[in-house]
């Protein structure tokens, strides 16, 4: 602390006050602070108020109305709904993303442009036509509709049509965090297996999957979130029966146009938690992947 | 084996391609490819005199009017403040700066009906902001605009941060050498660099927000010709059974998204080439 108190000292005898001294590719203070204030507004207003708002609305009538609320027989079956269809589409979504990415980062084949666009195309699908599309294939008067009805099979306004719907919307979350991963790392550490004489699961189990999990982790966790709060897509597909195809997004808009705001609120806050813990869990493996991927510019360099 | 023998490139002793490549092509078939034919199959029900009625009434003509105008004016904002905030998470220090920066991930994260009752509690005429207001927000197009700007906000900050943490520095400290003054640097060093990127968050948020419905129905008040989103009115026709009209829309919609999807894919790659060459 002393030996950093003397160049202050000495500065005033060189006649330049340390203040002063602003090096030439650094912005004046006041400009400097102007723009953290502009950023801090912007994000207050349209990020922080509404966050804090959710938990603020939802507890304002007291512990006893947010834990009815919650333990509501409707607000239940929806959170069992949410649940099992982010329980059936996120591992199948796991599952199609390892596959599309082994196949896309490991090999060399016609059409992988074509293909890596498709993985990309339900993100610019609106979740209203995305629900609509699986209503003309297996509505009432759709493509399937008449044979699935013979055979005594709801889709549509039922629960496989939800899981269908979310698995569209979270579709390329997993293989979109996999892909350019797999591809920085290469293939060599797999062709080595192989020539070391390891079987095709023995690599894959013992080499590949070690050497994304963090990544993988990533994407399910984005996708799982996605998942569980999808409205447009599942609202369209849905039929809103109470205490049957209810997932907890759609809840939440039924109990709110009843003008039960608190316990509208109170499920939101639910979804508010998930979305906070998300995004806690995607900072703490964001830096994980950093740190994989700058090992591994380190070993190709 | 087929998949391998037509259409790998050049031979590899890694295993699994016929596996993968076979399920992942079933799958996206399945899940997306038949599903999102039958949209466009669907509209060959009608004559193409049938599909222009459909898609150009005064609703509708309303509700694009209203959902492209907003999506521009959001996407604009975020453009402005997403390079404000890219540039003080990157270049400033400041208090709890981390939980800032992870919080502006928030509206990938939270579900667009919880943004959706929040946004209106709060620009409601009683709300925490819409009471000091001398105008009404909630329940009017302007209520549209705040929630397309909430859910299109993370995209110019989060295309726009890596380029900037990978300026090379010393191209600026050669334009301060040079005598240019900071706001030159900025304008004719800086700008250059980052307008790809700006750019292509300008359009995925303006996508984004083209096909948002869940945060902005509770907002909007969902007035035909004044308050009614497109998406919305997708919704409407399917609920009045009239599913060759709702899938017309929706055919017009899907159409302009591809046309954004490919534009955002080439500024992307005009991102990486610039972005190699610097």
């Amino acid at each position: 602390m002393t030996t950093l108190a003397v160049p202050a000292a000495t500065a005033p005898d060189i006649g330049v006050a340390p203040r002063a001294i602003r090096a030439a590719t650094a912005e004046p203070p006041w400009v400097r602070r102007v723009l953290i204030g502009a950023a801090l507004l912007f994000l207050t207003l349209f990020l922080f108020v509404p966050l804090v708002t959710v938990f603020h609305e939802a507890f304002k009538k007291g512990w006893d109305v947010y834990l009815s609320a919650i333990l509501d027989p409707d607000a239940r079956s929806a959170i069992a709904l949410t649940l099992l269809a982010a329980a059936i589409s996120v591992p199948a979504n796991l599952f199609f993303g390892v596959s599309a990415a082994w196949a896309i980062a490991k090999f060399d084949f016609r059409g992988k442009n074509l293909l890596l666009t498709l993985i990309d195309l339900p993100f610019s699908v609106s979740p209203v036509i995305a629900g609509l599309i699986y209503v003309l294939v297996f509505g009432l008067q759709g493509w399937f509709g008449s044979w699935f009805i013979d055979n005594d099979l709801k889709i549509i306004f039922a629960v496989p049509g939800i899981v269908l719907a979310t698995i569209f919307v979270t579709f390329p979350f997993v293989a979109r965090e996999l892909i350019p991963l797999m591809q920085a790392q290469g293939q060599e550490q797999e062709e080595a297996a192989r020539v070391l004489g390891a079987s095709g699961w023995q690599m894959f189990w013992r080499v590949t999957l070690p050497n994304v999990k963090w990544a993988l982790l990533y994407g399910v966790i984005l996708c799982n979130a996605r998942a569980m709060g999808e409205f447009g897509a599942v609202s369209v597909v849905s039929g809103h029966i109470r205490g049957q195809t209810n997932t907890m997004p759609l809840h939440i808009e039924i109990v709110y146009n009843e003008y039960q705001f608190a316990a509208a609120f109170a499920v939101a806050s639910l979804l508010a938690l998930l979305a906070l813990v998300t995004l806690g869990l995607k900072y703490v493996v964001e830096q994980r992947v950093k740190g994989q991927k700058r090992a591994v510019g380190d070993r190709s360099e | 084996m087929l998949l391998s023998r037509t259409l790998l490139k050049r031979h590899t002793v890694l295993p699994g391609f016929d596996l993968a490549l076979g399920f992942a092509l079933l799958y996206i078939s399945l899940i997306v490819l038949v599903p999102l034919s039958a949209a466009f199959l669907k509209t060959f029900t009608l004559s193409w005199s049938q599909f222009v009625d459909a898609t150009t009434t005064p609703r509708v003509l309303a509700s694009y009017r209203l959902t492209f105008g907003a999506s521009f004016l959001a996407a604009l904002l975020n453009a402005l403040f997403g390079l404000i905030v890219a540039w003080v998470l990157v270049r400033y220090t400041f208090p709890f700066k981390r939980v800032v920066d992870a919080l502006v991930d928030l509206p990938f994260a939270l579900p667009t009906a919880v943004a959706g009752i929040a946004l209106t509690a709060i620009w409601a005429e009683n709300g925490s902001l819409g009471r000091w207001l001398p105008f009404k927000v909630s329940f009017t197009p302007l209520g549209v605009w705040v929630a397309l700007v909430f859910i299109g906000l993370p995209f110019v900050v989060r295309t726009v941060q890596p380029v900037l943490e990978d300026v090379n520095r010393e191209l600026e400290e050669a334009a301060a050498t040079l005598g240019a003054s900071r706001a030159q640097t900025f304008v004719k060093v800086i700008l250059p660099i980052v307008a790809p990127a700006l750019l292509t968050g300008f359009a995925l948020a303006f996508a984004r927000a083209l096909g948002e419905y869940g945060s902005v129905i509770f907002i909007a008040g969902n007035m035909p010709m004044v308050s009614e989103i497109t998406p919305l009115l997708i919704i409407t026709k399917l609920e009045q059974y009239d599913y060759a009209g709702a899938t017309a829309i929706a055919v017009v919609m899907l159409v302009t998204s591809f046309a954004l999807l490919l534009l955002i894919n080439s500024l992307q790659t005009w991102a990486r080439k610039r972005q190699g060459g610097v």
